[in-house]
């Protein structure tokens, strides 16, 4: 085991996926010498060379688009988007080619393309930097979408993803890329979780509380707080966004009777909403209360100054998990 | 929008009329075959095509333009949902078409019927598409012809990397060197994927064929909504050759393609070809140009048909007897009743096909929701069955 940052255990991760498979290319703005804004792929090009690591000008759209084109080709690009804001110049590339591809031509073509997107707030940024896009990408049918939430997991779901044979969307919570991790660096993947499985974090007995990404700490620290007024909380890390693990959904919250959903992302139409309709479906006689979510408001993502009070803290979760007792 | 002074409008207008200094659209163009029928010699395109390979040329010409009649056809009788017709632009998809070696790959835009033809391809597998029975229908692997894309100019990309992937592979210069060419209209000149493709072509040196066909219209937008100087000339902003070819002359459009992948198979990098041609028909079966075009343009334009300057030349120099030009049309008429035929008979794909091939193995939800609707279409065939 060795102690990684988040950010070091996917540039582990990545090097590994470059060692393992020469179709694997990475392709993004400033992800050669620069290494990524957030050093993600930090001396990847110098060892790899740049036919493999590939700087792209400037344009999103561009860099998805000829991803595909190498996918086509036979290749595995992985693709970095500069920030979740700027994802959108590439909405067509993503959603109306790379998602349907396979479809389109039934089955003959494939695109195992991963599109990495460092996710969320919380870094003081200015607009356009903290935004948390997962819905659009889950809503749409022929993408995996999943997110990391810790060292370990981003090391390992990176090289799954890699390795999936359908295009992924990655997402990274940046405002914990600089969290520490105990990483298996030294083994392969071989053992780690299906990249489709969701992983109970932190078993407990009261309620369960399910997040992803960046939010995966926030609830971990909000279910050590609870335990202080004798409140155990379950913490299940859904990790896959698209397609999403309902068996460990449902078996967790059969056994608590109770739900709280938490993502950045806004409430409404979010993926709570998802999520909390298949919990009513499929565990309507265990639940003793509404499931409910805690997340982003229905605006835009605020000015920095003012995040602290729209991101979901470990109060305003645990005021969900104390409301889920009032029924 | 209110216009607030006259002033504000004068300005409006004034941004839609062409620089002052804008050359004419139709200009100077590569030619070998001139409309009536007579060949001419470029400089640049010396061309040694047999009677027989000219005369093949014209068998091509004829029955791309019997599968499109028969699809209008088809469409005013209910068998396709929409059809987008190639009319007028026969020339330019197989003179291009007829240019690609065996190992180039292509990337076409839903009018690329005739470079379909050229590539092998079954008209029948075309139909299903507009039929409504597939998104797809042919294996682009074994005709190295991808499938048709429907979003304006997405497929640049698309080739673009795809000759990414050539020059990765170390397929460029050689025997078996390998180029891609993008087809695309004049309209998707203005998309900002054609204006990536191009960026990322050149600075990657990438071995693409960039072949607009301008056809003088997007749906009813004429050309000059979309460029104020000759398609052509944006080339050279972006750093690589961009020429025009009369799209009506298939020994040009053949000539000058050949020359282009040719270039970039040697690793010279990309081309833009404007072959400049005419939609002779209507954008798909579902728009009406007598809205926004003079009937006149069109009278035109037939002046310039790509087919009767072919024929003219066959007959004029006696390169070809009547009797091919017969076998020609009794060819056209079988090929016609196939695809009449095969298109009547074409059975719907069985409903729970809806949910093959999302992902490489179907997720639990997926499935579950596969079940749940299987059970329920046979909840009425039981129903139907007491």
């Amino acid at each position: 085991m060795t102690t990684l940052t988040l950010a070091k255990a996917l540039n582990a991760g990545l090097r590994k996926a470059l060692e393992n498979d020469p179709k694997v290319l990475i392709m993004g703005e400033d992800v050669g010498k620069l290494g990524g804004v957030f050093r993600i792929t930090d001396g990847l090009q110098k060892d790899f060379g740049e036919a493999r690591v590939i700087d792209t000008p400037l344009a999103e759209s561009g860099i998805v688009g000829t991803a595909i084109g190498l996918a086509l080709r036979g290749y595995r690009p992985v693709c970095e988007i500069q920030f979740d804001g700027f994802v959108y110049p590439a909405a067509d590339q993503i959603i109306s080619q790379l998602a349907k591809m396979r479809y389109r031509s039934r089955g003959q073509l494939s695109l195992p393309v991963v599109i990495r997107i460092p996710c969320g707030g919380g870094i003081g940024a200015v607009e356009h930097h903290s935004e948390s896009p997962e819905a659009i990408f889950a809503h749409t049918a022929g993408l995996r979408v999943v997110a990391c939430g810790h060292a370990a997991d981003a090391f390992a779901m990176i090289q799954q993803s890699i390795s999936s044979d359908d295009p992924v969307i990655f997402f990274e919570p940046k405002r914990r890329y600089w969290d520490k991790g105990e990483v298996d660096a030294a083994n392969g993947v071989a053992a780690a979780l299906p990249l489709d499985r969701a992983k109970v974090a932190l078993e407990g007995t009261d309620v369960t509380l399910l997040t992803y990404g960046p939010l995966v700490r926030t609830c971990l620290e909000s279910a050590l707080a609870a335990r202080g007024d004798g409140r155990s909380i379950e913490v299940v890390d859904l990790r896959s966004l698209s397609p999403l693990d309902m068996d460990t959904i449902g078996a967790s919250v059969r056994k608590t009777g109770r739900c709280v959903v938490a993502h950045e992302a806004p409430v409404y139409a979010g993926l709570g909403a998802e999520i909390a309709t298949r919990i009513t479906e499929q565990c309507f006689y265990q639940l003793e209360a509404p499931v409910l979510r805690v997340g982003g408001f229905a605006t835009p993502y605020p000015p920095s100054r003012l995040e602290d009070y729209y991101l979901p803290d470990l109060d305003r979760i645990l005021d969900a998990v104390d409301r889920t007792f009032g029924y | 929008m209110t216009v607030e002074s006259g002033a504000a409008t004068t300005a409006a207008l004034t941004l839609n009329q062409p620089a002052p200094d804008t050359p004419d659209q139709a200009g100077e163009f590569i030619q070998l075959l001139t409309p009536e029928g007579e060949r001419i010699d470029h400089p640049d395109y010396p061309l040694d095509l047999s009677a027989a390979d000219i005369r093949s040329m014209y068998q091509d010409l004829v029955l791309v333009r019997t599968i499109d009649t028969v699809a209008i056809s088809l469409q005013r009788q209910g068998e396709l949902g929409i059809w987008a017709s190639l009319l007028g632009q026969e020339a330019a998809q197989i003179g291009s078409g007829r240019a690609l070696s065996p190992q180039d790959m292509v990337f076409p835009t839903y009018r690329e019927h005739g470079v379909a033809w050229c590539r092998g391809i079954d008209p029948v597998k075309l139909l299903q598409l507009y039929r409504g029975v597939s998104h797809g229908g042919w294996d682009p692997a074994e005709h190295k012809f991808h499938l048709y894309t429907i979003v304006i100019g997405a497929q640049t990309l698309h080739a673009t990397g795809y000759a990414m992937g050539i020059q990765r592979d170390g397929a460029v210069g050689g025997d078996q060197a390998e180029a891609v060419i993008a087809y695309f209209g004049d309209g998707a000149t203005s998309q900002g994927d054609v204006n990536e493709a191009f960026v990322w072509a050149s600075v990657f040196n990438a071995p693409v064929v960039f072949f607009c066909q301008n056809n003088q219209w997007a749906i009813s937008e004429p050309l000059e909504k979309q460029s104020r100087i000759p398609l052509y000339q944006r080339a050279r902003g972006f750093g690589f050759p961009g020429l025009r070819v009369d799209g009506n002359d298939v020994l040009a459009c053949y000539a000058v393609t050949q020359k282009a992948l040719q270039a970039a198979r040697e690793g010279q990098g990309p081309t833009f070809i404007e072959a400049f041609t005419y939609r002779m028909g209507a954008h798909t079966t579902t728009d009406d140009p007598t809205r926004y075009r003079l009937a006149s343009e069109l009278e035109v334009w037939k002046l310039k048909d790509p087919i009767e300057r072919v024929r003219a030349y066959l007959v004029r120099t006696g390169l070809a007897e009547p009797e091919f030009f017969a076998g020609v049309d009794a060819e056209a008429k079988q090929v016609g009743a196939r695809v009449r035929e095969a298109c009547r008979t074409m059975p719907d794909p069985p409903p729970l096909a809806i949910f093959d091939h999302v992902y490489a193995e179907p997720t639990a939800i997926l499935r579950a929701e596969r079940q749940q609707y299987a059970a329920y279409l046979d909840s009425f065939e039981q129903e139907g069955a007491r």
